[in-house]
């Protein structure tokens, strides 16, 4: 009734492979985009940027980057927490190197960088696969995050051993820094998220997407179909170090503003987005959007659940987290191994025929 | 001789001992995965449960005493028992057949014939919530556990080599938990061996890790043996669980040497005991020699990640690690 596509006709090559082919589908998402955009920069204060609306939308970029690595092409890796220490620290040389060019610049640079990185060590993968190369893409995680600690040009030689994130603008409007106002640090993410979401949404349904998910689906049988496994396999890691080294920028430089690497992109954070992408749904641009905004919001639910209504101590609060986070992910695989897209999908075929299920 | 050259052998007999530690790690691991096909990501995770429990049940802490603190706003913490060593032991390896029984029955059973990387994160969710479920459980601080092994140098040896070297040189210093657990550790791999080789379930385990189906044919129960391996999983996890607990207190840390494990596995092959063995013993070796030799000059600490660089390397050239079974795809 609300759903449907009936009257709904297809004139032209290009309208039939938009990526919203149904009216309602496409003006939803116009609708939310015009509400991102021009109602909540209004509305937001400094508790919903920082505790919600920001790791947000820096965990979808980064989800969105992993998924494509492990939902679309099939390479497992454990290293994501290194390589958003790679566009963090690129980010915060760059920006401490050239002060008075933009932070769009300087956070595509630094995600230019990672993805560097990402190929790097990616190349493993061409002759390991499955769980061999999760644990190789430990290698990555482990050793990129010791390089930032012990190598003092990375911090700028500074006493601490953190990196801080210096005041910059853009376009005269404050971005990074304590002084920076919520609804441009906002704005500036939501940017980033957007193109990233576009270009990932296109780049899937493209050549390039479908020789990745040839090569996910069986590698040997894509092979001797004619993709080309080095390169499948290799843009894939590139794309993906680009995601990730963009939200690992913006993740410091606009939403910590100060980081201490071995606690910021821990092995934690690596399971952390691994976990955004299994529960979201691998293989779904959206699902990364749905995982990252469910593993955000749940210990903020929690702890206002625990903490403020029923009074028990943090703690416990935080040890629940984990024992429901870890059943979440067991529960999600047994039952829906495509995780909350699926459930999307299912809803959308649901409410196409309601209220006449026949 | 040189003191250079002591100081080398030192650290390459500690070496040696450490690799010990991370093999006992890493055997759990083989065990699942040659029976099961499943990589098992929790077993740190279980070997932190485990020495948990066992300190637990031994000073008689009541579980969950904190959620029943929190919900009733009683003062519960002991019941004022102590369980002698071998009991508490005991106990705790009847709760890790307990707690793999549950595993086979809620979880593994209804994944039988996913890939083995939906397999490989399951356990990772299994890690997260074990962790979880044993901090609400035993509570989070740091524990001492202490079940009568040995700790501290052994001056024996310290008193015999002290004299190799010139006058400030004093001896090897070996920590006699390390003889303890390479003991223990000899031990628990002759035991698997002979009951892998000659009792009706070890065989029948054998089995299954040959072919699923042919074993299932012959009359051997498949979730039987799945438990059994889990359990005797969890019996190895609690194994390692004592050593390192004794070692280093038994706190969150304990389960990150299950990721140590990893390059373990990876260097000496998924499927082999002896390579497991072997492999802890060249990453204990070769993490401590690399940190002794060139970690000075580039900052130190590179026991983080010495481990996995080098199995990343091992494995460009044999993917299948040194003991492994020769990878064979088919379309």
């Amino acid at each position: 009734m609300f759903y449907r596509e009936a009257g709904d006709f297809k004139v032209s090559y290009e309208e039939d492979s938009q990526t919203f082919p149904i009216k309602f589908d496409r003006y939803r998402y116009y609708m939310v985009l015009a509400f991102a955009f021009l109602v909540i920069p209004f509305t937001i204060n400094d508790y919903w940027a920082n505790a919600i609306l920001l790791p947000f939308l820096i965990y979808s970029i980064a989800a969105i980057g992993l998924n494509i690595l492990v939902g679309y092409c099939g390479q497992v890796s454990l290293g994501t927490g290194g390589f958003m220490a790679v566009g963090a620290y690129a980010c915060y040389k760059l920006m401490t190197a050239f002060p008075e060019v933009s932070m769009f610049v300087h956070v595509l640079l630094a995600g230019g960088v990672t993805g560097l990185v990402c190929v790097l060590f990616g190349l493993p993968s061409l002759r390991i696969k499955g769980f061999y190369l999760a644990v190789a893409t430990l290698a990555a995680q482990f050793f990129l995050v010791w390089l930032f600690n012990r190598v003092p040009w990375f911090y700028n030689y500074s006493a601490s051993g953190q990196i801080n994130a210096p005041e910059r603008d853009v376009f005269g409007i404050v971005i990074t820094g304590p002084n920076a106002p919520a609804w441009a640090t906002y704005l500036f993410c939501l940017i980033f998220l957007t193109l990233c979401a576009l270009v990932a949404r296109n780049l899937t349904r493209g050549t390039v997407g479908r020789s990745w998910m040839a090569i996910r689906d069986m590698d040997i049988a894509a092979e001797i179909i004619g993709v080309n496994p080095l390169k499948a396999k290799l843009t894939a890691f590139a794309v993906s170090g680009f995601f990730i080294g963009v939200s690992g920028a913006l993740f410091f430089a606009i939403y910590l503003g100060a980081v201490e690497v071995g606690e910021a992109f821990g092995i934690t954070k690596s399971f952390l987005v691994l976990f955004m992408v299994i529960i979201g749904g691998l293989g779904s641009i959206f699902g990364s959007f749905a995982g990252a905004a469910f593993l955000v919001l749940l210990p903020v639910v929690l702890k206002v659940v625990g903490v403020d209504v029923l009074g028990w101590p943090p703690d416990i609060v935080a040890h629940f987290q984990l024992v429901i986070v870890g059943g979440l992910i067991v529960v999600f695989l047994i039952v829906e191994p495509h995780g909350l897209a699926q459930l999307w999908r299912v809803t959308k075929e649901k409410l196409r025929l309601w209220p006449f299920p026949h | 001789m040189s003191d250079q050259f002591l100081f080398a052998t030192e650290v390459f007999f500690n070496g040696l001992m450490a690799g010990v530690l991370y093999a006992l790690v890493a055997l759990g691991f083989v065990l699942i995965y040659k029976a099961s096909g499943i990589f098992n990501y929790a077993q740190g995770v279980m070997a932190l449960f485990a020495a948990m429990t066992l300190v637990g049940i031994m000073e008689g802490q009541v579980p969950f005493s904190h959620i029943i603190n929190a919900m009733f706003g009683t003062e519960v913490h002991h019941f004022g028992w102590h369980v002698p060593a071998l009991l508490a032991i005991l106990l705790t390896v009847g709760v890790m057949v307990l707690f793999a029984w549950l595993v086979q029955r809620i979880v593994m059973r209804h994944l039988v014939g996913q890939e083995p990387i939906i397999l490989f994160m399951a356990t990772i969710g299994l890690a997260y919530f074990l962790e979880g479920f044993s901090d609400l459980m035993w509570g989070s601080e740091i524990k001492t556990l202490d079940v009568g092994l040995p700790q501290g140098g052994s001056f024996w040896i310290e008193d015999m080599t002290a004299g190799l070297g010139s006058d400030n040189f004093y001896g090897f210093f070996i920590d006699n938990l390390d003889i303890v657990a390479t003991a223990i550790a000899a031990l628990l791999v002759t035991g698997l061996v002979l009951f892998a080789q000659y009792t009706k379930q070890g065989r029948a385990m054998r089995a299954v890790a040959d072919d699923h189906q042919a074993a299932l044919s012959v009359g051997i129960s498949l979730n039987f043996i799945w438990v059994l391996v889990w359990s005797v999983a969890g019996f190895v996890a609690l194994v390692a669980g004592i050593v390192w607990g004794t070692k280093s207190g038994v706190q969150f840390a304990l389960s990150l040497i299950a990721l140590k494990a990893l390059p373990v596995l990876m260097l000496g092959g998924f499927t082999s005991i002896p390579g497991a063995i072997v492999g802890g013993l060249i990453i204990g070796v070769g993490e401590k020699m690399f940190e002794f030799a060139i970690g000075p000059l580039v900052g130190g600490a590179t026991e983080n990640w010495f481990a996995y660089v080098l199995a990343l390397l091992f494995l460009v050239f044999r993917p299948q690690g040194l003991f492994g079974e020769k990878i064979i795809e088919r379309v």
